[in-house]
């Protein structure tokens, strides 16, 4: 049996098309403006980045749309250094999470403008947007959030989001 | 422990070719909101919630986390999933209702067949080593039964073409369906075959739909609904997988399933089979032991509207639905699953 | 009443990186027949089939209970197969349960599997979706800044997460069927690669092929058995949502309402003293202290020392993962499973080299998505 056949490649390649949904489409458009927006929940009044279709302590959606700062705490992060088949970026990258001034949950994206060993829990950062003629219906407008330089926010007033 | 189970309540987003505008989220919350709301229940006190689809529908791994979303999950829920159509997430449920620690449940299913190239999906049911690399495709998979079939004297491409004729035209009077109308046999069998004899008239829609029901136990249902659907018998069977091992032109797992669940032990009003290509409503006709009395997908079945892995639980919403509004008392319900219907599922549904 | 539910049959594979030598359903069929053979049973005596596995993009075959009716003797019965993200080994052991519980079969045939070697799990975890930057690299880069969160509200040494690796890792080479069989010490831990800061890649579990099977009987066959049967003395599930405002997900409330209903069930009121051992779905290093709060052992900010004073070792006070874990071995969709099945293992006194001595209760773990999907059940040597 050694010369048993112990693996084939069969290929598989399949297209799908997305669709945002019209939440979430409000959110792509306003970053083509290059403008953040959250939707509230009728109940808890909490907002919501991106906007829900449905809230999911309240089962609402959030229809009412909220502008919401471009600027926020990062609260937690991790910096990837593996490379695997389909990424789209060299490694090493850092991502985090970000609860932008207005919101009451964080977003995720890439931080940059630092060395990595540098990032750090609680640091004020700003979304770097791309130039105005790239801004488009998706989180890419914005290249990174890099850090502000302000002073870090304290724990206590962003521990509930970790 | 052993209270029976009813449909007490259900919801249908209307089956149509692309839904451009939601997402899971938003086709789930809406609809599970008008199923429970219904009945004047909300999240809080459905005692356990399963839903069924499919990631390859999706193109995504673990698409069905998005249609939680859709739920208020806050405070937690007891929550499963099937990735089979929603008629098995309706079986998973009537068993943890059976336990009685809990009398209320709800089950949805959402499909969206507009996302990812269908007929190419579904291949990727078959066999990784020795059929996938071949692409037999839906159509292909249909007309292999089909004209086996043809070919064993049981039916004609006329046959397949006036099944097709008379459920698009019991689906005029369904809100929810999306293939409607007075077609002419003549001009479906002038159709092009796609895959001989598969014309695109003996074959189903693509349709995006979302679906729920609520099902209540004992006491429970009759306290929220004046005439509760009760699911008298329910039972599900699979048939061997390689297409050459098995006898295409009979539905064996469907026979067993009706003897289990008593199809014929009483007299039956409707039947709502899960046949989305013509020639398969002839083989489950046969399989169930239905006589001509019987009244066939008075929804239009699956020829008329076909959101992959809703269309089973469609079949127990309609036949529900008959039967709440009195319109019908003893109604069964088939739903099935894989390549030429390998799998097959059969409940009895009596209004008393 | 519910009907007492016995474990009469446990079967695993031999898990690996690659299994190279057998096929998808001959990779069942390993675990399926040796479940089997434990029970003293064959095919033939199952009612139904119970199948549980996570993406199908994982081996690459849509819905494979379709594909597995013939391996699994399913021809002629009802097969169900569910899936509930990682937590769906679980799942597939509180399902196959309940069908005994409600008097639907008296004999089912569970089995979880992951060939993940057939496709590639990074891709299938690491989906690039449109409108957003490709942030996720794998579960881990989704768990990192978690396990960094937790470090840093409960001020828990650095060492922690490396002797959780140690540990499990120690424990896994008196398990036969463990994928990684390595002497894993703090400082091959430490010098291991960064993979997502702060996850090093000995802190991380490995890829596996697997499948894991278990029969479960109604109460009169499992008391004939001439095997000590394993007993389910509560099994519970729960789920919250990803994400909303004010969610915590380092200890979900999801994972201690999960825990509280399985406990009350199985009349534990005091889990660190009346629970012998558990095998909890720690796929990194850091869960081990977070799930150990979230569970209930130890009070909130202090897993972490359970796992420093050497409490969670085999021999130790509070055995965790005696098999070696998630740690050692993850086939995504088995490891639930596994770890229910290593926890009926224990109190039927068959874990062998890695057996716990007196195990009486035990608790078996999973979860999945983003720590959102939790199943648990506990087992005794008694029904009651």
């Amino acid at each position: 049996m050694s010369d048993m056949i112990t693996r084939i490649k069969t290929p598989v390649r399949l297209e799908y098309g997305v669709y945002p949904g019209s939440h979430y489409t409000t959110y792509l458009n306003a970053l083509a403006q290059g403008r953040f927006v959250g939707g509230r929940c009728p109940e808890s009044k909490k907002v919501y980045v991106p906007p829900r279709g449905a809230s999911p302590t309240s089962g609402q959606p959030t229809d009412e749309i909220v502008d919401v700062q471009d600027s926020g705490v990062l609260t937690t992060f991790c910096v990837i250094r593996l490379a695997f088949p389909g990424q789209k970026m060299k490694p090493p990258y850092c991502f985090g999470a970000i609860v932008l001034d207005g919101a009451d949950l964080p977003i995720y994206h890439l931080i940059g403008n630092i060395p990595y060993e540098e990032v750090r829990m609680g640091m004020r950062v700003k979304a770097q947007w791309k130039p105005r003629d790239q801004w488009g219906p998706t989180l890419e407008s914005v290249d990174f959030f890099a850090p502000t330089g302000e002073p870090d926010a304290p724990f206590e007033s962003y521990s509930e989001h970790l | 422990m052993s209270q029976p189970i009813a449909i007490v309540s259900v919801a249908q987003l209307p089956s149509i070719r692309r839904d451009r505008t939601r997402d899971e989220a938003e086709m789930v919350q809406p609809i599970v909101t008008e199923a429970m709301q219904k009945i004047g229940l909300k999240q809080a006190d459905i005692g356990f919630t399963c839903s069924g689809s499919s990631d390859y529908l999706v193109g995504r791994p673990f698409s069905f986390v998005a249609a939680v979303d859709g739920l208020v999950t806050w405070p937690p829920i007891r929550e499963s999933h099937v990735e089979m159509d929603g008629a098995w997430a309706l079986f998973e449920a009537l068993i943890r209702l059976r336990h009685g620690d809990i009398d209320t449940a709800l089950v949805f299913a959402f499909g969206k067949s507009s996302l990812g190239p269908i007929p190419d999906v579904m291949n990727v049911q078959n066999d990784p080593y020795y059929v996938q690399p071949l692409n037999l495709d839906s159509f292909s998979q249909a007309a292999l039964q089909a004209r086996a079939m043809i070919d064993a004297g049981k039916a004609t491409e006329r046959d397949f073409a006036e099944i097709v004729v008379r459920n698009r035209r019991n689906a005029k009077s369904n809100p929810n369906a999306q293939v409607k109308g007075d077609f002419d046999v003549e001009a479906i069998l002038a159709e092009k075959t796609i895959s001989s004899p598969i014309r695109k008239s003996f074959s189903p829609p693509l349709s995006d739909s979302c679906v729920a029901v609520v099902l209540a136990s004992g006491d429970k249902a009759k306290k929220l609904v004046k005439r509760p659907a009760w699911i008298r018998g329910i039972d599900h069977r699979i048939e061997p997988y390689s297409l050459g091992v098995r006898d295409l032109t009979q539905s064996v797992s469907t026979r067993i399933a009706a003897e289990k669940v008593g199809v014929n032990a009483k007299k039956n009003d409707i039947a709502e089979i899960h046949t989305p290509f013509a020639h398969q409503e002839i083989l489950i006709k046969e399989a169930l032991g239905l006589d001509s009395s019987v009244v066939v997908n008075p929804s239009g079945g699956a020829l008329a509207a076909n959101p992959i892995m809703a269309t089973g639980l469609i079949r127990f919403i309609e036949a529900a639905t008959r039967i709440h509004a009195g319109e019908a008392n003893r109604a069964i319900v088939h739903a099935t699953s894989g390549v030429t219907m390998q799998q097959n599922l059969v409940a009895v549904l009596e209004g008393e | 009443m519910a009907e007492n539910c016995a474990i009469i049959g446990i079967g695993q594979t031999k898990y690996a990186a690659i299994r190279k030598d057998v096929s998808l359903p001959g990779l069942l069929r390993e675990a399926a027949l040796r479940a089997l053979e434990d029970a003293g049973m064959t095919f033939a005596d199952m009612d139904a089939i119970i199948l549980g596995t996570a993406p199908d993009m994982f081996e690459g075959v849509m819905m494979p209970e379709l594909f597995f009716a013939d391996a699994l003797g399913a021809v002629g019965k009802p097969i169900l197969r569910v899936h509930t993200a990682g937590s769906v080994g679980g799942t597939t052991g509180i399902v196959a349960a309940s069908t005994i519980q409600t008097r639907t079969y008296d004999k089912v045939l569970c089995i979880a599997f992951e060939k993940q070697s057939e496709s590639d799990a990074m891709w299938a975890l690491s989906p690039a979706i449109p409108f957003q930057p490709q942030l996720v690299a794998g579960a881990g880069g989704y768990f990192a800044p978690l396990i960094r969160s937790y470090i840093r509200r409960s001020g828990a040494p650095e060492d922690v997460g490396m002797m959780v690796a140690v540990k499990d890792r120690q424990h896994a080479l008196k398990n036969p069927y463990a994928h990684l069989h390595v002497d894993e010490t703090m400082e091959t831990v430490r010098n291991s690669p960064m993979l997502w800061d702060p996850i090093r890649y000995s802190e991380t579990c490995p890829s596996s092929d697997g499948a894991c099977a278990m029969v479960l009987v109604n109460e009169k066959i499992g008391k004939a058995h001439p095997k000590k049967p394993a007993w389910v003395r509560g099994t519970a599930m729960r789920t919250e949502a990803t994400f909303f405002s004010g969610r915590d997900q380092i200890n979900p409330l999801a994972g201690r309402e999960c825990a509280k209903d399985v406990y009350s069930q199985a009349g534990i009121t005091d889990p660190a003293k009346q629970i012998d051992t558990a095998e909890i779905y720690v796929p990194f290093s850091w869960f081990e202290p977070m799930w150990l709060e979230n569970l209930g052992f130890a009070e909130v900010g202090t897993g972490w020392k359970w796992t420093l004073e050497g409490k969670t070792k085999l021999g130790a006070e509070l055995p965790i993962n005696a098999s070696g874990g998630v740690m050692s071995t993850n086939p995504i969709g088995a490891s639930g499973l596994i770890r229910f099945a290593e926890a009926a293992l224990q109190v039927r006194g068959q874990a062998g080299e890695h057996q716990v001595d007196g195990a009486k209760l035990a608790l078996g773990h999973a979860y999945g998505g983003g720590s959102q999907f939790f199943s648990m059940w506990v087992v005794g040597d008694s029904p009651v």
